[in-house]
């Protein structure tokens, strides 16, 4: 009896192996857009084990958190590295995810049997948001302290509640040191375990039903006298090579970052985070992190401040609903009426200049744009239902398509 | 319809280009070339640092003995040269002065100067160092361009001189310094650098690195595609 058999008949190694990698039939025209998926599960182990060794050297301590982060960078052997990889890779997590849910999008991939696929992701992009957020209250910068008290202020414009709970959230009448270390918590534990959790959640249900393609064919509809789909390769070792292709590609756009620019003329890295936390002194231009940017510039777009935080709020809401708001039966743009198409490219469009509306200071000219974009943004979702009934998509082919 | 969407892409973020550029900055700073890899101009830095910063402004995330092995000086070269706050050459540089008491004396605790270089840019810090100019107005008699209304003092008056400003905001020499206007702004220049250096220790480490990690993989990206080819050979 071998090793493996003994194992197996203990735990369902051989099985799980099987069932995700070697006998995992994943279609075989994947294309660029069909990377991120894999990269964003990189990423995250790298932040994972980046984020451990910083804890090793980090203090969570409003006196002592600033200096210990240029300790790191200074004193700690590769400490530097450790932590460029750490504040890179975020941006590169955002980069990355935004990529994966616009490949969502254009191909449907949200769509009947994938609606579960598609919320396990939402929800992963939401606790990604917060993570994200409470991470970056952790060097103890100005822009830390003064982004951190802007965004939990927003919380403060509910009503009858509002006060008492950004109250609770920050644990102190400011941000303070009880805010830091209750950050610290969420940001290296809490949501890192949820974070996992909807990745398995997420994977699981993507093998369960199958992986989507360019073409929005479903492979499992033609199979062989096996029992294998006909356009299916196994992912292991097709796509692992494939990825890998894709890894080094992501590493050295990365690294170019992360050894040339790591703060990228202030996007991830910003000057006013240099200097420390001055709780009596705020800053001039308090600007949300780059990937936070298009839904801040909707709670500007909006007058009255508790309809703004609610406008935000639905905009992330209505990206769960997308599964049920698509009306076509088809799912990939390749064969998707002009209705779409078009829509789909005043929401990029819509997205971008939010994106870049949300850094700049809200003068008449950029807010009025930023409220015509915002009715743009959600004209894409609540329009919708309408547009996709009636749009005049083309055939879909039997089989998938390859050049 | 990708053609479609670039093109849109394409055109939105040129308009927004130009649209960032037009609301630029106003204020224009002199432009520094500094040289992290001179070490001559770090040590002269250094030295203006200890000199003239480090009564009022700490560096104290940075250690004596770390600058010792960037700059290329023995730890004796500091002890004896650059080390006045502090017998150990381990330590980091701090100063004696007591918040409180620059309070009392400027208005204003000095800011560690650590990372001064990556809060404000060094274009900055050129401009402030050699934009002093003699004001009335202030409690120490100067202003100065960059900052204004500063509290603190024009430290350097003896090397630069003093400036005056005409109604148009231009400088001229009111009184002459020890040195020329151009070793006045080589020594800026030093000091700049100095303080570019002390904000990243580690830079030139990282670039140094990026060169090799970068020529690995794109090695790594010539097997990873011969690999990826080899196995599809066989997908149709």
């Amino acid at each position: 009896m071998s090793m493996m058999d003994w194992i197996d008949a203990r735990f369902p190694a051989t099985k799980m192996w099987k069932e995700h990698l070697s006998e995992y039939y994943a279609p075989k025209n994947f294309n660029f857009w069909y990377y991120f998926g894999s990269l964003a599960l990189l990423i995250l182990v790298l932040q994972i084990v980046t984020g451990i060794f910083l804890t090793m050297n980090y203090k969570p301590d409003a006196e002592l958190a600033f200096a210990s982060v240029e300790y790191i960078m200074r004193d700690v052997e590769w400490g530097w590295l450790i932590r460029y990889l750490h504040s890179t890779g975020a941006s590169a997590f955002f980069v990355v995810i935004y990529l994966h849910m616009f490949r969502g999008l254009m191909y449907g991939s949200y769509k009947q049997p994938r609606e579960l696929i598609w919320i396990f992701g939402m929800l992963l992009y939401v606790v990604l948001m917060a993570e994200a957020f409470m991470g970056y209250l952790l060097p103890w910068g100005q822009m830390s302290y003064w982004g951190a008290q802007v965004i939990i202020s927003l919380f403060g414009a509910l009503p009858v509640i509002g006060e008492d709970l950004a109250l609770w959230i920050r644990g102190d009448y400011v941000v303070a040191d009880a805010t830091l270390n209750r950050f610290f918590a969420m940001h290296v534990i809490a949501l890192p375990i949820v974070l996992l959790g909807l990745v398995a959640a997420h994977i699981l249900a993507l093998h369960e039903v199958g992986s989507n393609n360019p073409d929005g064919v479903e492979i499992k509809k033609n199979k062989d006298a096996n029992g294998k789909p006909v356009d299916g390769i196994p992912f292991h070792p097709y796509y692992t090579v494939k990825d890998l292709v894709g890894v080094v590609v992501f590493l050295f756009i990365f690294s170019l970052v992360l050894f040339y620019m790591p703060e990228f003329g202030g996007w991830f890295l910003e000057k006013d985070n240099f200097i420390p936390a001055d709780p009596l002194k705020t800053p001039e231009h308090i600007v949300p992190l780059w990937y936070f940017t298009p839904f801040y510039a909707i709670l500007r777009a909006v007058p009255d401040k508790l309809f703004g935080v609610i406008a935000m709020g639905l905009a992330i809401v209505v990206l769960f609903l997308l599964p049920w708001l698509d009306r076509s039966r088809t799912r990939s743009i390749r064969y998707r009426g002009p209705y779409f198409r078009i829509a789909l490219v005043v929401f990029v469009i819509s997205f971008l200049a939010l994106g870049y509306l949300g850094t700049q200071p809200a003068t008449f000219l950029y807010t009025l744009m930023a409220q015509i974009f915002t009715v743009l943004y959600f004209a894409f979702f609540l329009l919708m239902p309408i547009y996709t009934k009636f749009d005049k998509d083309k055939p879909v082919p039997e089989r998938v398509t390859t050049k | 319809m990708r053609n479609l969407i670039f093109a849109a892409l394409v055109s939105i973020f040129s308009v927004f280009s130009t649209l960032a550029i037009a609301a630029g900055p106003s204020s224009k700073l002199d432009t520094v070339d500094i040289d992290l890899t001179d070490k001559a101009s770090l040590q002269r830095g250094a030295h203006t640092f200890v000199n003239y910063c480090l009564s009022c402004h700490g560096a104290s995330l940075m250690r004596y003995n770390r600058m010792a092995k960037d700059l290329g000086l023995t730890d004796d070269q500091v002890t004896e040269n650059l080390m006045f706050a502090t017998d150990k050459i381990g330590d980091t540089m701090q100063i004696a002065m007591r918040a409180e008491d620059a309070k009392r004396w400027f208005g204003v605790v000095p800011p560690d100067l650590s990372v001064i270089a990556r809060a404000r840019g060094t274009n900055w810090l050129y401009t402030y160092l050699r934009t002093f100019y003699l004001d009335e107005s202030r409690p120490m008699g100067t202003n100065n361009l960059a900052f204004k209304d500063v509290g603190m003092p024009h430290v350097l008056w003896e090397q630069q001189g003093y400036q005056a400003i005409d109604e148009d905001g231009h400088l001229s020499v009111e009184q002459e310094g020890a040195l020329t206007p151009r070793q006045y702004d080589m020594m800026s220049r030093d000091l700049v650098n100095f303080l570019a250096y002390i904000s990243e220790p580690s830079k030139l480490q990282r670039l140094a690195l990026g060169k090799w990690v970068l020529l690995y993989l794109a090695i790594f990206f010539v097997i990873a595609l011969a690999l990826k080819k080899a196995y599809w050979k066989d997908v149709h």
